[in-house]
């Protein structure tokens, strides 16, 4: 069964670690996709990760002290967005403090940290300024991870020794007008010239993080390509480096934005820019490929800074809880705010542990991490934007006023769930190749009246044993919940799948159920993993958090596969896009 | 030029934003899981030190903790913000409560007799203890003139001259070398270790003693019979008038 579409979606097979695994090799699955099968790959859970030696975690510490110092002292948030700008004399600082060269190797100037280190570093941009955060985010997690990844070693030399200090700062430019989350419709065009020393690059980008400010440009353009077996001429996206230096590169003034202001964003116009051959990254006609792993690659960062930023409104959350009095008593003592201040928690602590699951896979040699990571990165960005929101609500009119600093960062949240990929399109991306290994499965088990009835047997509980790990006893009740609406999401899916075979890529709003559960699925995976190890270690407080979070995910992912299999629901579906329908016609 | 060596002392103690909570056996603070930093006037002494070495007066810093095997991070602080290298006289975990500003004086004396610097710079007092002990005791070991106290601290010719915050204002006195000298908090501002010099910091070297290799018996001299919190403050009275005043604090027993 082939899922016509899914040649839209990309696919990373080979893993883009930077780094040699540190403790074991890992299985070639994902747990996310052992989902869709209706198995818990208890070996991709765990152990938790806790890939950090202890000399790592000393030097993290220590760099956090620094980064905490940098932040209270010199850093002022509130200032950058209303004045649109990191002063100049704050990004010496940055420059001197080491912060735009995090991942390099040592060798070309960098701290060469793991994607954990990384990620521990990124909270702090996610607790004190958001907008500072991206504008180093677009240099080093986007803009030139693409040397990182697939430079050639002339390459590096060249160009990392200057983007590790801060020197000269880089961008991601993928984006054009009429292309978003399409990317492959880029219309930007580099030709080769008949000399064959330059490509000639032409097109304009649009939204592109430091394009006003950057030296180094990462450009993704159309290349004419000759299929070496039919040799026919076909665009083909390559990606390159691109330096404002090589003459015919300009740039828009900053837009004007909701959030994020501190963050230059520009349009890049490039007009018969000459790019030399030698600075192709990766392969010719592989530019698409690069774009979405660099993406993929940096995509664990965003769970990392959110929980961040989500710490840190829940500190003010309930700072206002327990002195606001209203009525009789304080705030703290009422159950609404009291639902409010425990769901905020419990997706905060479902993100870190999804996130740190995430990038310590990652540090641990993961070859496949595209599903995780695309959860994480949905998953982060509307909890932090629900936390942001109560945060509001909690503090009242108070959380609406400038002065009090709390608007600002639910303007400079709203941006992360539409860019680095919209959790719109990731949610399909996640939905569809689900859908594909149920399809995968499907094939491998024959006809369908065989895949039906093992479906069947699975639905009446010839569900899962034991499982071989030995994990706490208090969280027996949530394993054998997650076990349950594990096998419960596959049956409902394969169902759908059924239904609808290669039609199913037009439903998204069964896709939309299916991508929900499953990210939830993940999310339950992640705690209680993580609070078995917290016990192992002797802290058995996060047993609560994670069999909370688990309760709430069991309900939420029991109505959303009671939705899948409603049959009446089609038609309420139905009647509601319909309504969609006139209202888009109307026009 | 640079001739002159120091040591500087570094204590590891819970940060100073950390809520203090009293531990149940009252005879302590809580500080499993705490976050801890150096102690911050330990950091302008570090940071005095660095300066000195950039004004090519010193030429070799050497930063000691005495601690648990934690206090190594407080040592590589003091690497990352430009010590040479370092000295951790390490105690058994649990004990470090128990090391008591004689015991420390004791220890930096016998460290002066093996490393013979110029200088001792220690920070003023621990925001532990609140002891401010220790520097003069260990002047007083030695036999060295001190400096406590200091905001400003001057070299020329082999002497120091230090400004002092004392209770009636600032005291300048002038010291020879070798001295002992604390620092207090408006001496300088302490500079944040950059992410590149923490991993220098990494390739210098620390040497490990416990207190036994020197020759120092640390057993405390005084013993804590309890803490506890500070009494919760009551709620004050109004009153309308002076006279109403007076009544009150006659009837309370003030006056």
């Amino acid at each position: 069964m082939s899922m016509r579409g899914i040649s839209l979606l990309y696919n990373s097979a080979k893993s883009n670690r930077l780094w040699q695994p540190a403790v074991r090799a890992m299985s070639t699955t994902s747990f996310a996709r052992g989902i869709f099968l209706g198995e818990l790959r208890e070996q991709e859970i765990f152990p938790y990760p806790d890939v950090l030696s202890t000399d790592q975690k000393e030097t993290i510490s220590m760099m956090m002290d620094a980064g905490h110092a940098f932040f209270q002292n010199t850093n002022d948030g509130a200032a950058n967005d209303t004045n649109e700008k990191i002063p100049e004399d704050q990004l010496d600082e940055m420059r001197e403090l080491g912060m735009y060269g995090l991942m390099v190797p040592e060798e070309y100037g960098g701290m060469e940290l793991t994607n954990t280190m990384y990620a521990k570093f990124g909270e702090l941009t996610g607790e004190y300024d958001l907008g500072l955060g991206i504008h180093t985010g677009a240099h080093q997690s986007i803009g030139y991870k693409g040397i990182l990844l697939y430079g050639t070693p002339e390459q590096k030399e060249k160009y990392l020794p200057r983007l590790a200090s801060g020197e000269v700062f880089a961008c991601f430019c993928l984006t054009e007008p009429s292309s978003g989350s399409d990317a492959s419709s880029i219309k930007t065009r580099a030709e080769l010239n008949d000399a064959g020393t330059h490509y000639v690059l032409n097109g304009a980008k649009i939204w592109i993080s430091n394009g006003g400010i950057a030296e180094i440009f990462t450009v993704f353009a159309q290349v004419p390509t000759v299929d070496a077996k039919t040799g026919e001429t076909k665009d083909k996206i390559t990606a390159f480096i691109v330096e404002r230096s090589f003459g015919g590169v300009s740039h828009g003034p900053p837009e004007k934005k909701m959030g994020i202001k501190c963050s230059n964003t520009a349009e890049v116009y490039y007009e018969n820019v000459m790019v030399p051959v030698e600075n192709v990254l990766g392969e010719i006609g592989g530019g698409f490929k690069v774009a979405m792993n660099i993406l993929n690659n940096g995509r664990f960062g965003m769970g990392a800074c959110l929980t961040g930023t989500m710490r840190m409104l829940i500190e003010k959350s309930v700072d206002h809880a327990n002195t606001r009095k209203q009525f009789v008593s304080n705030l703290r003592e009422y159950q609404g705010i009291q639902q409010k201040i425990a769901m905020m928690n419990l997706l905060c602590y479902a993100n870190e542990s999804m996130a740190y699951m995430l990038c310590g896979n990652m540090d641990r040699g993961a070859p496949e991490y595209q599903l995780e990571a695309a959860m994480s990165k949905i998953f982060a960005s509307q909890a932090a934007w629900d936390v942001c929101d109560e945060t509001i609500q909690i503090l009242g009119g108070a959380g609406f006023m400038k002065d009090v600093g709390i608007e600002r960062w639910m303007r400079d949240l709203r941006i992360f769930r539409i860019f680095e990929g919209t959790n719109d399109i990731l949610k399909l991306f996640v939905a569809l190749n689900g859908v594909q290994e149920v399809g995968k499965l499907f094939k491998k088990q024959g006809n369908m009246s065989t895949a039906i009835g093992i479906l069947q047997k699975k639905f009446l509980g010839g569900g899962m044993g034991a499982l071989k790990t030995k994990v706490h006893g208090d969280l027996n009740g949530s394993v054998k919940m997650l076990q349950a609406d594990i096998t419960k999401f596959h049956v409902a899916t394969a169902e759908q799948v059924m239904k609808h075979k290669k039609g199913i890529i037009e439903q998204q709003v069964v896709l939309n159920r299916i991508a929900d559960s499953a990210i939830l699925l993940q999310s339950m995976a992640a705690v209680i993993s993580r609070a078995n190890l917290a016990a192992e270690k002797g802290d058995v407080s996060e047993l609560a958090l994670a069999n909370a979070w688990c309760g709430e995910s069991h309900q939420r992912i029991t109505k959303l596969v009671a939705d899948l299999q409603n049959p009446h629901l089609t038609k309420v579906d139905q009647a509601t896009l319909d309504v969609g329908k006139m209202s888009l016609n109307s026009n | 030029m640079a001739s002159l060596r120091v040591l500087v002392g570094c204590k590891r103690v819970i940060d100073y934003a950390v809520k203090i909570r009293v531990r149940p056996d009252a005879l302590g603070v809580v500080t499993d899981g705490v976050k801890h930093s150096m102690n911050p006037f330990d950091e302008n002494a570090i940071e005095e030190a660095v300066r000195m070495k950039q004004k090519k007066v010193v030429k070799e810093i050497i930063a000691v903790s005495c601690g648990p095997t934690q206090s190594q991070e407080t040592i590589r602080t003091a690497l990352a913000m430009g010590a040479d290298r370092g000295i951790h006289i390490e105690v058994p975990k649990g004990t470090e409560e128990n090391l008591q500003p004689l015991a420390v004086a004791k220890i930096f004396a016998k460290l002066v007799e093996k490393e013979k610097p110029d200088v001792v710079i220690l920070g003023k007092q621990a925001i532990d203890d609140d002891s401010n002990q220790t520097t003069q005791l260990l002047a007083g070991i030695l036999e060295w003139p001190q400096g406590t106290m200091a905001s400003v601290v001057e070299h020329s010719d082999g002497k120091l001259k230090i400004t002092r915050e004392v209770d009636g204002g600032l005291e300048d006195i002038s010291v020879n070398l070798p001295a002992v000298i604390s620092a207090d908090l408006r001496l300088n501002e302490p500079r944040y270790a950059t992410l590149p010099n923490i991993m220098k910091a990494k390739k210098k070297k620390i040497e490990k003693m416990s207190p036994e290799d020197l020759g120092v018996d640390v057993t405390p001299r005084l013993k804590v019979l309890k803490v506890v919190d500070p009494p919760v403050r009551a709620a004050g009275d109004k009153v309308p008038d002076v006279a109403t005043l007076m009544d009150k604090l006659k009837e309370r027993g003030h006056i």
